[in-house]
């Protein structure tokens, strides 16, 4: 291969292990507006609240990462009952922009939190994967690197098959579809909601677990929660499907931009790349590749 | 003679001052404002055990974003996530004029609002297509582009190191003291309140608040949806764009982290707590918003007898405490502090026959 096609294979194989992350977290931003229609600004304090959970039950208390691991989900499963029943029911009715600023709330108060118990330096994760550099074709990549991906995918595939088979899944679907017509039904609409924020804070803290393995934590972590916003926006703001690609879309192309165009920005492009991106997906195509349209006729 | 206040013509009812006893409190008001707080400040400040004057300044510079904000999100319904960006447009373009090209304060300020309502009207052209949620979206992408322009365009902002700024003289004036900005940011905050308080009896006022209560009917009245849309933002965007300005001759220093979205999110809240379309509700919550941090101290002081590294972490503390106030506020008092004081008000005139 030559030396331009490597670096460019380079950036696309990281981007795209970041952006199935990404999809990750995107699925539990969409799972909430489809079933609630919240937008939930608190989902990268989801994310970071797992991944200090899970660091701090594994080498604070010296449990194995699988026991950790399923300790955090059972924490974020908590973490999202208490949000939903506290703060996010008494709202049911209120206008949009008094969800959002609550939500935005939350986000604060989990991020100030989190600073209290944990400070704001960088932990690393004891190593849980292997870290040896796998080489195709000249293309370097970590085995955590695949390890992330795979998890991703596994979960991404989990999720579709409990949308597609399970009871629950089938009647969230049907919540989102026509909350009236499901209430008729006989579906609890209170319970979907719950059950949404908890499977959005349990995807989310799996999604901080997989980035502490790749490049430890701290409380930067939670910005990671705002990138979700152009993965969703590409994708449509209500397909679940849409936040996978947009997700895995996302994270490539922050990748490529940042590979190409960081000496002529000076840096960092890689941070705001994603929301120009965004700017530019709402001016032309505004409810992204998958998202229902609106329609309104006067 | 009338038992209590009924309007028999139109105009009886647009009027601001609605009796003469209200007219009579708001000269008493400004008076006070003008001619009594400068100089009591000094002996509050000694018992209060924060500067007076200070804080007095700040909360004038945040009540004219806060109107600002007000009028975009309280009237015309449109949610925005980056004014702390935009006030930092306004701050750096008036300390750059002044600085870098020369040009006197008087009219660096104006000139930043108007840059900032060219910025702002840019992020707020989605809005045509766009309703609450995605633009929030949008908005928010505009805080972290507007920060990253902030941070990396070295040459024009100075990076992160920021950009020194002289103390602002005009007509031969310099202003020195706390005292003088306070002048200057009184008479700026009186006049934003009441341009904005007379804008919203206008036909442009009537029309944004038409098109937050219901757009649809709005544009079949004959409402030009995107020009208020656009309009709402560009107006909004020239308020706080004076404020950044303000304060970027104020602290005499600007740098990109004065202007994060944690800024943004102060300045919602603000309105939010204060009272969205109510233009008192500006003021009420940027007072509350502004003062929070410093009542906090007290219990803190307090607690640092027991905790003696409670200081290390007072910084994360007011955050937690920021994040709470909103919350429960959003869930107790979604109306605001100015729909309090309405109810409190009404409660009075009645007193003791509330029936």
């Amino acid at each position: 291969m030559s030396p331009g096609l490597l670096h460019f294979s380079q950036l696309v194989v990281t981007g795209l292990v970041i952006g199935s992350v990404y999809a990750l977290v995107a699925l539990g931003f969409v799972l909430i507006y489809k079933a609630t229609s919240v937008i939930n600004f608190a989902q990268g304090e989801f994310v970071l609240m797992g991944a200090y959970i899970c660091l701090w039950v594994i080498a604070d208390m010296r449990i194995p990462f699988v026991w950790a691991f399923l300790i955090t989900m059972a924490f974020s499963v908590v973490l999202g009952l208490l949000v939903e029943r506290l703060m996010l029911r008494p709202l049911i009715g209120e206008p949009i922009i008094t969800v959002i600023m609550v939500t935005i709330g939350l986000a604060t108060v989990l991020k100030s939190i989190v600073t209290l118990f944990w400070g704001t330096q960088i932990k690393v994760f004891p190593q849980i994967f292997p870290q040896e550099p796998l080489r195709f074709h000249g293309i370097v990549v970590s085995e955590v690197y695949l390890w992330t991906f795979g998890f991703a995918l596994f979960f991404m595939a989990v999720f579709a098959a409990f949308f597609k088979y399970s009871r629950a899944g089938i009647a969230m679907r049907a919540t989102a579809d026509d909350q009236q017509v499901a209430q008729s039904m006989g579906i609890s609409v209170k319970r979907i909601f719950a059950i949404s924020w908890c499977i959005a804070a349990a995807v989310s803290a799996v999604g901080g677990i997989l980035i502490g393995n790749i490049n430890g934590i701290n409380i930067t972590l939670a910005d990671f929660g705002l990138k979700v916003f152009p993965a969703v926006i590409l994708g449509g703001l209500d397909s679940i499907v849409g936040a996978i690609i947009g997700g895995l879309a996302i994270g490539i192309l922050e990748n490529l931009m940042g590979g190409y165009l960081d000496i002529y920005f000076g840096g960092g492009v890689k941070e705001v790349a994603p929301f120009v991106v965004l700017v530019v997906i709402l001016m032309i195509k505004p409810y992204g590749l998958f998202g229902t349209v609106e329609i309104e006729r006067v | 003679m009338p038992t209590g206040l009924f309007h028999s013509t139109y105009q009886d009812d647009e009027k601001i001052f609605q009796t003469v006893w209200l007219k009579c409190w708001m000269g008493g008001l400004l008076m006070f404002l003008f001619a009594g707080l400068p100089f009591i400040a000094p002996a509050l400040s000694g018992i209060l055990g924060f500067s007076v004057q200070h804080m007095a300044n700040m909360i004038g510079i945040y009540i004219i974003g806060a109107h600002g904000l007000n009028l975009l999100t309280g009237y015309t319904g449109q949610i925005s996530l980056g004014h702390g960006a935009f006030m930092g447009v306004g701050a750096y373009t008036s300390a750059i004029l002044f600085m870098k090209a020369g040009w006197p304060f008087w009219l660096s300020l104006p000139a930043a609002g108007l840059v900032t309502a060219g910025v702002g009207m840019i992020f707020g052209v989605p809005s045509l297509r766009l309703r609450g949620l995605y633009l929030a979206i949008a908005t928010m992408a505009a805080q972290f582009i507007i920060g990253y322009a902030m941070r990396n365009w070295t040459s024009l902002t100075g990076g992160s190191g920021g950009l020194n700024v002289d103390r602002p003289s005009f007509f031969g004036l310099t202003l020195e003291t706390d005292v003088h900005y306070y002048y200057l940011i009184l008479i700026l905050a009186v006049v934003s309140t009441v341009f904005l308080k007379n804008l919203l009896r206008t036909r442009t006022g009537r029309a944004m608040v038409a098109v937050r209560d219901h757009y649809l009917s709005a544009e079949i009245m004959g409402v030009h949806l995107f020009k208020y849309r656009l309009l709402a933002f560009g107006i909004s965007s020239f308020y706080v764009g004076v404020a950044g300005g303000l304060f970027a001759h104020y602290n005499l220093v600007v740098s990109d982290e004065h202007f994060t979205m944690w800024l943004s999110i102060q300045y919602l809240a603000m309105v939010i707590i204060g009272g969205l379309g109510h233009v008192l509700g500006g003021i009420f919550g940027t007072i509350f918003m502004v003062l929070l941090p410093e009542v906090l101290r007290i219990p803190t002081e307090i607690l640092s007898n027991i905790y003696p590294n409670i200081f290390a972490i007072f910084g994360t503390l007011r955050e937690l405490v920021f994040g709470l106030v909103i919350i429960l506020f959003l869930i107790f008092e979604p109306d605001g502090l100015a729909a309090r004081w309405h109810t409190i008000r009404a409660y009075w005139k009645l007193w003791p026959f509330s029936y």
